[in-house]
């Protein structure tokens, strides 16, 4: 059934990843455009990172991002793993149906709507809301993803495994750190990249968990751009675009190459 | 291995066998005791009021088709499932309640189960390890089960390099590192060839008369069983329906279930004309002008509706009649030939339309064989061949 590409084929491929992928290409282009003009090319020049990393605004954004990012996805990734291990391990237990679905409500929750109801809570409660308001929404949407992935992964986990360790005398806690996690542990990384990643590029709840003094990269960048497109905003912005791609990358790699040693070690356990 | 050691070895493991048999001892105290235990899972009764002896040093076999509760009963003796009823105890101790990685068992699991982030080496010393065994220990015994299963030069690989065969080795032993009390072997040759598997059965039985334990096999094939126990129980639906020694289970089975899950067998239902201390005479319904003389004990009365088994070697298959043919002897016609190589079976239609199999050691290579399809032939069997079923 193989056949050479059509031309049919070879175009709309091509018009497809022009309509992705001309957009983030101009934006990194003109990164290292020489002119103040964004639409004007005047040469190369990487004069805008080096303006870029003296704007202290920007800096501060960006470390309050990275801080944000990076608590939350490591809470999410517990809770996330956490839940996981609930839902395929304890059965049908009761409100189990309700459990899993407002785990899951999150992910086809509009943003908006988490956003405004997390923010009528803090105020209801009356938090301060800055940092640790945007780091506990984030938390909150992202910790389906990490449980998703992460269960994903448990329904194909052998348990004999773990009765073969309880049986030959490793307790339950100890089981899961020294049995269980290792080999799930490809899984439970991915998911805590996801979760960065989300966090990271996150405006819609950020703006509305926010408060005076926390302002997040992508806030930043939103609210420079309504006064005008700036070089030194495409640099920003294509710094990001690395970060998230080498992630997103590593965290992919990871997930198929624990998929293909799965695959290599049946079929050579099929083979015998 | 020089011939004249096999030979000595082979006679020690039959002294030893030869000798073996506490069950027969009433005054033997049994290492494991089940005591009316009763597992339910929601509605469905897996095990149902079971009482069941099994001895230091035996090599016990569980055996029945899939469901037949065979496996929960072992994974109650490991922990993994709490019995509902009753009381499981080992070497005295009541084990209900103790969770698995506090009893004194291994298991070796019908997957394996090997830890596939962990090198062999590291599997071995797993569960010594878990004991707070000093490193000098763990390594000299490590190093004497890889010894034990020959896969010394193995040691370093993970369990995804290994074949099944090595795998299985593996995880023998790593169940038998920590010494257990009792070691449970959950089908633990289902995955291998048929070449392979009987070979590691003899050598299974050879390491258990080795280190002198108490295994326990759980297994639905009836040869695997007849191979390596001392004791065969054979179960149904939850319940022991014959515990005996594997002849025993063959030669004398209790019930139609048992003579017809272990091993080939027709089964003929028959009507009982006289019994004798010592015979029983009956009239086989498939052939209701001919009598079965059968030498055996047996309670039923005449009239009473019995089973009369036969194994398939045990027959005689000829084509002139036996001298005496008004007895233990049936005339048909060849139905159809299963050529096996070294057997024959012979599936013989009787007038009546039910069909017997036979069967026939090829004892030379003649391929036009004399008894051929369509052919009438007469098939007899001594007094001492079958069996008379009450249930």
């Amino acid at each position: 059934m193989r056949k050479g590409l059509s031309w049919f084929n070879v175009t709309s491929i091509a018009l497809g990843f022009a309509f992705l992928y001309i957009p983030i290409i101009l934006l990194v282009v003109y990164s290292f455009n020489a002119s103040r003009l964004v639409t004007v090319w005047a040469g190369f020049s990487t004069h805008w990172y080096w303006q870029l990393f003296q704007n202290e605004q920007l800096l501060d954004a960006a470390w309050v991002t990275l801080r944000v990012a990076f608590i939350t996805a490591s809470v999410a990734t517990v809770l996330g793993t956490m839940a996981a291990i609930t839902l395929t391990r304890y059965g049908r237990f009761n409100g189990r149906m309700l459990f899993s679905g407002m785990i899951y409500a999150p992910l086809v929750m509009p943003e908006v709507i988490t956003g405004l109801s997390l923010l009528l809570l803090f105020v209801a409660v009356n938090i301060d809301r800055g940092f640790w308001t945007i780091t506990l929404a984030h938390i909150t949407f992202t910790m389906c993803f990490v449980c998703v992935v992460v269960q994903s992964r448990l329904v194909t986990f052998d348990r004999s495994l773990e009765e073969a360790a309880l049986d030959l005398g490793c307790p339950p806690l100890k089981t899961f750190l020294v049995v269980t996690l290792p080999i799930i542990l490809p899984a439970v990384v991915s998911g805590w990249m996801l979760a960065f990643t989300l966090s990271l590029d996150d405006l819609v709840i950020a703006s509305f968990t926010t408060g005076p003094g926390a302002t997040t990269l992508p806030m930043r960048i939103y609210s420079q751009v309504r006064l005008g497109v700036t070089p030194e905003i495409n640099a920003a912005c294509t710094l990001l675009i690395a970060i998230v791609t080498v992630v997103v990358i590593i965290a992919s790699i990871m997930t198929k190459r624990q998929e293909m040693e799965r695959q290599k070690a049946e079929r050579l356990a099929a083979a015998g | 291995m020089s011939a004249g050691v096999a030979e000595k070895t082979q006679k020690t493991i039959g002294g030893i066998r030869r000798k073996f048999a506490p069950w027969k001892d009433p005054s033997a105290v049994p290492l494991i005791r089940f005591q009316n235990v009763t597992k339910r899972f929601g509605d469905f009764i897996a095990i149902e009021n079971l009482s069941l002896d099994i001895y230091e040093r035996e090599f016990f076999a569980l055996l029945g088709p899939s469901g037949c509760g065979k496996t929960t009963l072992m994974r109650m003796l490991a922990g993994f499932e709490e019995p509902n009823e009753g009381r499981i105890t080992l070497a005295g101790e009541d084990l209900v309640g103790t969770p698995p990685y506090r009893r004194p068992v291994n298991m070796m699991f019908q997957s394996y189960a090997l830890f596939p982030h962990m090198s062999v080496w590291d599997n071995i010393a797993f569960g010594l390890r878990q004991d707070g065994m000093e490193k000098g220990a763990v390594a000299a015994r490590v190093e004497e089960m890889l010894k034990l299963v020959k896969l010394g030069q193995f040691a370093k690989r993970k369990p995804h390099q290994l074949s099944g065969g090595q795998r299985q080795r593996v995880a023998l032993a790593r169940s038998l590192a920590k010494r257990p009390k009792v070691l449970l072997l959950d089908e633990p040759l289902g995955a291998l060839d048929k070449k392979l598997r009987e070979e590691t059965q003899f050598e299974l039985m050879d390491i258990q008369m080795e280190l002198g334990m108490t295994f326990l096999i759980v297994t639905h094939d009836q040869e695997e069983a007849m191979t390596v126990a001392d004791r065969i129980a054979v179960m149904n639906h939850g319940k022991l329906v014959q515990v005996d020694q594997p002849a025993v289970i063959y030669e004398h089975p209790n019930s139609r279930y048992v003579a017809d899950f272990v091993g080939d067998v027709n089964i003929l239902d028959a009507t009982v004309v006289s019994v004798e201390p010592g015979l029983v005479t009956v009239r086989p319904v498939a052939a209701p002008d001919m009598l079965f003389r059968i030498a055996q004990d047996c309670p039923a009365k005449v009239g009473d509706s019995v089973a009369i088994a036969l194994r398939p070697e045990k027959l005689r298959v000829e084509l002139d009649p036996p001298a005496d043919a008004s007895v233990n002897c049936l005339s048909g016609e060849i139905w159809d030939i299963g050529y096996l190589g070294d057997l024959s079976i012979y599936h013989v239609e009787l007038p009546g339309g039910s069909r017997v199999k036979a069967a026939k050691p090829n004892l030379t290579r003649m391929v036009e064989r004399p008894i051929s399809w369509d052919d009438k032939v007469y098939v007899s069997f001594s007094p001492d061949a079958g069996v008379v079923l009450t249930s």
